[in-house]
């Protein structure tokens, strides 16, 4: 068992980073999130294992920074909160175009605009559907724990660097902000400069040797031909995370007469909501996405016929409800439940929104 | 006699350095982006760095840089290539990191990345090329853009009321104390050409002994953008450029040059 610790999900993402051997860190100061650069530049990881930390100037600087060490080869995290991430959305499309490993952490808060530092769950969209501009998807892993706040930092990485993609952990300010036992892992090494030479030599942008042609990380070509020929690329890479990387969680489902959906923060408190709902007699079951992207589409396709309506909850007005609905094709009744703009929903307000808009609706 | 005569080992006074690609050009006859890409490159050949450089090619003109550059290239975007070199450097320390930035990429869009990079003391290299315009687009105003110049953007000249004044990014870049080396050279002549040879030598140098950021602004025509022939855009950028924009080292050593 590795060690435990009572963390903030914001220290633990950190203090994960370091242990996973991540080479750099760039990011720019924004709650809810600020305890990530702050717990970073504490812990001096220069001195534990070398990593780099460095406080930008801006959120367009710190996702350049990424993009700049990502393409030469090193493995790189940041973290940053709704606004900030808006303006990370530059970067991410650029990151997507040239096919660059990183994980970017996103404590979702309220918004539109500066809105408020109070938990929220209303950037799926930009999250899963694009955020920036052009066809490419971003691998997303919501955590709805603090534990997870640290494994899917491992997860992550996995996964970037099994298709080179930009990974996202969508979380939000109460994952963030909250302390929970978490068990951590070992140290892992960083990799030494003549392993990432063997690892990602053939693209990353390392210094060319005589022996090989140069590496150009690059997301333009004025050929439109050859561009269609890397947007087909890019889509055979999504289809295969489609088909090979899929993660949810069910719980008391086997029986199931209506379904709640929920992720992260909701699918934590829905959990609740499925208690009182059993206590009742009511026969719910809670189904959590645990990649948004991809969707776990056909699972909930197949839980579909057994159900007679599925509340899909979030703190939002409602977004996460468009890929249920696509997903069990509008054979089901599916509706919307959330506070938002930085309020959180009590259990017992998903299990009335459960009996009013579902069980009696 | 034979050209096989002529062409020879020991008749050798010049040919192209391996780190320049084979590629045509994709610059306008006339412009000097060829010459000063090749100015960075021979540097490079010459302190034997390919394999220990990585160049960071921005959004403008030379935005396919990489394509005439023999090394390993990371393509930014728009005003980003500072803060990208940052990324690159602060991983590989010993590496030699540059950027090579037009106006509009390093003193409109990108001059938030600049001058923390500089304050910073970032230990890259900046290859600054000011020709005035926004060149890849067609020809825009650029922050650089002289009072009362015609672009596109300023079809009845640049007015300073209404748009503003011209930017000198790099005489503002040199008051920060992250800078060590900052230089203004230009390539339109064979001395020139030389001169700013030796200044990205010496950027590069100092680059090398960790002492800051190092800045090299190359002052060059737009011939097309200019509506002027190369020629004649070199008489007009000597004639016009050059005073507001004066040629020479702006700051050594880490000190600010005192022009008597």
């Amino acid at each position: 068992m590795g060690e435990l610790k009572l963390m903030k999900g914001n220290e633990a993402i950190a203090e994960a980073a370091i242990r996973d051997g991540v080479d750099a860190y760039f990011g720019y100061p924004i709650t809810p999130q600020s305890e990530v650069i702050e717990y970073l530049m504490m812990e001096q990881p220069e001195k534990r294992t070398g990593m780099v930390v460095l406080q930008a100037e801006s959120e367009l600087a710190a996702i350049n920074m990424v993009y700049g060490a990502a393409a030469a080869g090193k493995k790189v995290f940041t973290s940053s909160s709704s606004p900030g991430i808006s303006l990370y959305q530059e970067g991410i499309s650029y990151i997507a175009g040239a096919e660059l490993p990183c994980v970017i952490a996103n404590i979702v808060r309220g918004g539109p605009g500066l809105g408020t530092i109070q938990p929220s769950q209303a950037d799926y969209f930009q999250t899963v559907k694009g955020g920036g501009h052009g066809d490419y998807k971003l691998f997303t892993l919501a955590p709805s724990s603090v534990q997870e706040m640290a494994d899917f930092i491992e997860l992550g990485f996995e996964i970037a660097y099994k298709y080179r993609n930009p990974v996202m952990i969508l979380s939000d300010g109460m994952i963030g902000q909250m302390m929970e036992k978490v068990e951590l892992k070992d140290q892992k090494p960083r990799l030494t400069e003549e392993e990432i030479k063997k690892l990602h030599g053939t693209w990353a942008a390392i210094g060319k040797p005589e022996t090989r042609e140069r590496n150009i990380i690059t997301s333009l070509d004025l050929d439109s031909l050859k561009m269609e020929k890397h947007n087909h690329h890019l889509q055979e890479k999504y289809r295969k995370m489609e088909e090979d990387e899929v993660l949810f969680e069910t719980f008391n489902t086997d029986d199931a007469e209506y379904l709640i959906v929920a992720y992260g923060s909701s699918a934590r408190i829905a959990q609740k909501s499925l208690a009182l709902a059993r206590e009742k007699g009511i026969k719910v079951g809670l189904f959590r996405p645990i990649t948004l992207y991809p969707f776990p589409v056909k699972a909930l396709a197949d839980l579909a016929p057994q159900l007679k309506g599925i509340l899909s909850v979030e703190m939002s007005a409602g977004q996460m409800i468009e890929d249920i609905k696509l997903a069990t094709k509008c054979t089901v009744k599916v509706e919307h439940f959330g506070r938002y703009g930085g309020i959180i929903h009590s259990p017992e307000e998903v299990l009335e929104a459960l009996e009013q808009k579902i069980i009696g609706g | 006699m034979d050209i096989k005569d002529i062409v020879k080992e020991e008749n050798l006074v010049y040919k192209k350095t391996s780190l320049m690609t084979d590629n045509v050009l994709s610059y306008c006859p006339g412009c000097g982006h060829g010459t000063a890409h090749r100015a960075v490159m021979e540097v490079l050949d010459e302190l034997g760095a390919q394999e220990e450089t990585i160049g960071i090619a921005p959004v403008g003109c030379s935005v396919l840089a990489y394509e005439f550059m023999n090394i390993d290239m990371i393509q930014a975007a728009h005003g980003r290539a500072p803060a990208v070199a940052t990324g690159v450097k602060r991983c590989y320390p010993d590496k030699y990191v540059f950027t090579y930035q037009g106006d509009g990429d390093l003193a409109a869009i990108g001059t938030a990345e600049t001058i923390h990079a500089c304050n910073r003391g970032e230990n890259i290299t900046i290859i600054f090329i000011n020709n005035g315009i926004y060149g890849m687009t067609g020809g825009q105003m650029a922050p650089t853009t002289l009072k009362g110049m015609k672009t596109s953007t300023s079809p009845y000249g640049r007015d300073l009321t209404s748009m503003g004044n011209p930017l000198k990014i790099t005489e503002l870049i040199a008051q920060l104390p992250g800078t060590y080396y900052v230089t203004r050279q230009a390539v339109h002549t064979p001395a020139a050409v030389r001169k700013t040879k030796k200044a990205i030598r010496k950027a590069f140098d100092l680059q090398k002994e960790n002492k800051g950021l190092t800045f090299v602004e190359i002052v060059s025509n737009c011939n097309s953008g200019w509506k002027m022939t190369p020629v004649k855009s070199n008489q007009w950028m000597v004639e016009n450029m050059f005073p507001f924009y004066p040629m020479g080292d702006i700051k050594v050593d880490g000190q600010l040059v005192v022009k008597g």
